[in-house]
């Protein structure tokens, strides 16, 4: 199938508005091409990932800072966290600072809204169900597109900026209301009570579909955000897939039980305990920051303890005081970053790390090359406070 | 022996390496060291192989949406595959990687299947015409 481009669309991709929107173009044509698009549409918004150093690296620096030389966001744009808390000391070498300060300047002057926020989801008016938008950062294309009923596909960092600077996406796949449909169903055979349980569900069905949109029948019903981040965070990381929905259906189901969520556990839970709790990936909402404080009372952690946040957030829980007692028990508040591909997390610094996320644990085992513990929040409160 | 398949072009160019194929999908951001272009992931069937210059079959990529500038840092760093052949659907991380790493990426038709894959098999990518020769050296 060819994408049919319009006449200003094809003089884009030959160049006549620079190089910069040409390969925009480029980029649009080939994921088109990959979705089997016909048309290029209007997106409401895009989100941004490739913020952090530590995962764009030096080729990804000097990518942006030309890129963003001759060319200018078209849409609202959100973007992901970075590596570090911009109001906070921190102890990483002045290269990284450097590299990190490049790409920041780079996204400000191609004009981002600087939300440092992998769940923008949560900050933000939401346009109205049925709205196109383009999300990279899967676990945010996964909660707008089951919970909130934007539509978009699971974007790649590259695919979203193309859609920032012309403000159009291929018309394709989740983007198709008729094709969001789930045609595979997960047959949950065990019972799923903590986000943990949640997350391990995910992990599992990313591996093992490759649908765009999966089914988990009535189990997500009235689930809570921390669950449904979880889940959706999970679902992003190990697979394709862009969508999950309580549609149930007649065709094939894949079960999923007691032996495939030791599977997952087997593969990721690699240490019995560490000297670090990291919580939030995705970053902590209002909610479950004040599920945490309730959590923990008057108590105080034992170990040290992160929690990462975005910063529009953390002054709301200023506001109502549930920073200064989650500061009170110990915790350090980090906004700007997220645990996922931190570059505050070294194996150098660290034994092991203990979380609920199963994403941050495959990012922390497979990328930052630390040892994971992973157990429910409300047992890491329990074992880890007094 | 030469067998000629039939696919849809994702990036077009022309590419010709030895066959690196695998039946897992990969994560490019956390599983392939992008100064080496080497699968560092010890779940991965591909662990401890090497992306430079071999002509990548398979599946899609999974998981993280920054895996786009992976695949150009690959590139950037001289260790990338010369072209990549999806066997699945293509996904918009490998799509939009090779798009601005120029990277052919094939699709390899539905109708189309790979031999089994010995050693020494080596690919060559039409990436205007939409072919994939296999050819055993």
């Amino acid at each position: 199938m060819i994408v049919d481009l319009t006449k200003e669309e094809e003089e884009a991709l030959d160049g006549k508005y620079g190089q910069s929107i040409s390969i925009a173009y480029k980029i649009l044509v080939s994921i088109g091409k990959a979705t089997d698009a016909e048309r290029l549409i209007p997106v409401d918004w895009v989100h941004l990932s490739g913020v952090n150093y530590n995962t764009i690296g030096a080729a990804g620096v000097n990518f942006l800072r030309k890129y963003s030389q001759e060319t200018r966001f078209l849409v609202p744009t959100t973007i992901n966290p970075m590596g570090f808390d911009s109001h906070k000391q921190t102890n990483l070498s002045e290269n990284f600072k450097s590299q990190q300060d490049q790409i920041v300047n780079a996204y400000e002057k191609m004009g981002t809204i600087p939300s440092f926020s992998c769940i923008p989801y949560e900050l933000f008016q939401l346009p109205e169900r049925g709205h196109n938008v383009s999300f990279a950062e899967s676990n945010a294309a996964v909660i707008v597109n089951s919970v909130f009923g934007l539509h978009t596909n699971k974007e790649s960092s590259l695919s979203a900026l193309a859609s920032a600077v012309t403000g159009k996406a291929p018309y394709s796949d989740l983007r198709i209301s008729n094709l969001r449909d789930p045609k595979i169903e997960i047959e949950i055979d065990t019972e799923l009570n903590t986000e943990l349980d949640y997350g391990v569900l995910g992990y599992f069905s990313g591996k093992s579909v490759k649908e765009s949109c999966v089914s988990f029948g009535a189990h997500i019903n009235n689930i809570d955000m921390y669950k449904a981040k979880s889940l959706a965070a999970a679902l992003g990381t190990s697979g394709a897939c862009g969508m999950f929905s309580n549609k149930e259906i007649t065709g094939e189901k894949i079960s999923f039980g007691r032996e495939e969520e030791n599977s997952v556990m087997d593969e990721l839970n690699t240490s019995e305990s560490g000297d670090i709790i990291a919580l939030g990936s995705p970053q902590l909402g209002m909610y479950e920051l004040s599920l945490l404080s309730d959590m923990i009372g008057n108590k105080k952690f034992s170990k040290q303890c992160m929690i990462f946040c975005p910063r529009s957030i953390y002054e709301k829980a200023s506001n109502s005081g549930i920073v200064q007692r989650l500061e009170n028990a110990g915790a350090n508040l980090i906004c700007d970053a997220c645990t996922c591909l931190s570059p505050l997390i070294t194996p150098e610094e660290f034994d092991g790390v203990i979380t609920n996320s199963v994403k941050a644990a495959h990012y922390l085992n497979k990328s930052n090359r630390v040892s994971v513990c992973l157990n429910d929040v409300r047992s890491i409160v329990k074992e880890y406070t007094r | 022996m030469v067998y000629s398949l039939r696919c849809k072009v994702i990036v077009s160019g022309n590419a010709r390496g030895m066959i690196l194929a695998t039946n897992q999908p990969i994560n490019f951001l956390s599983s392939v060291d992008h100064s080496t272009g080497m699968i560092i992931d010890k779940n991965h069937d591909l662990c401890g192989h090497f992306l430079k210059n071999r002509v990548l079959v398979f599946p899609y990529a999974v998981g993280s949406s920054v895996g786009s500038y992976s695949i150009f840092a690959l590139k950037s760093n001289g260790v990338s595959p010369l072209g990549i052949i999806c066997t699945s659907k293509t996904d918009i991380t490998t799509a939009s990687g090779c798009a601005i790493a120029d990277i052919p990426l094939l699709e390899l038709y539905t109708d189309q299947e790979i031999p089994e894959f010995q050693k020494n098999v080596e690919g060559i990518i039409d990436g205007n015409s939409g072919v994939l020769q296999i050819k055993r050296i």
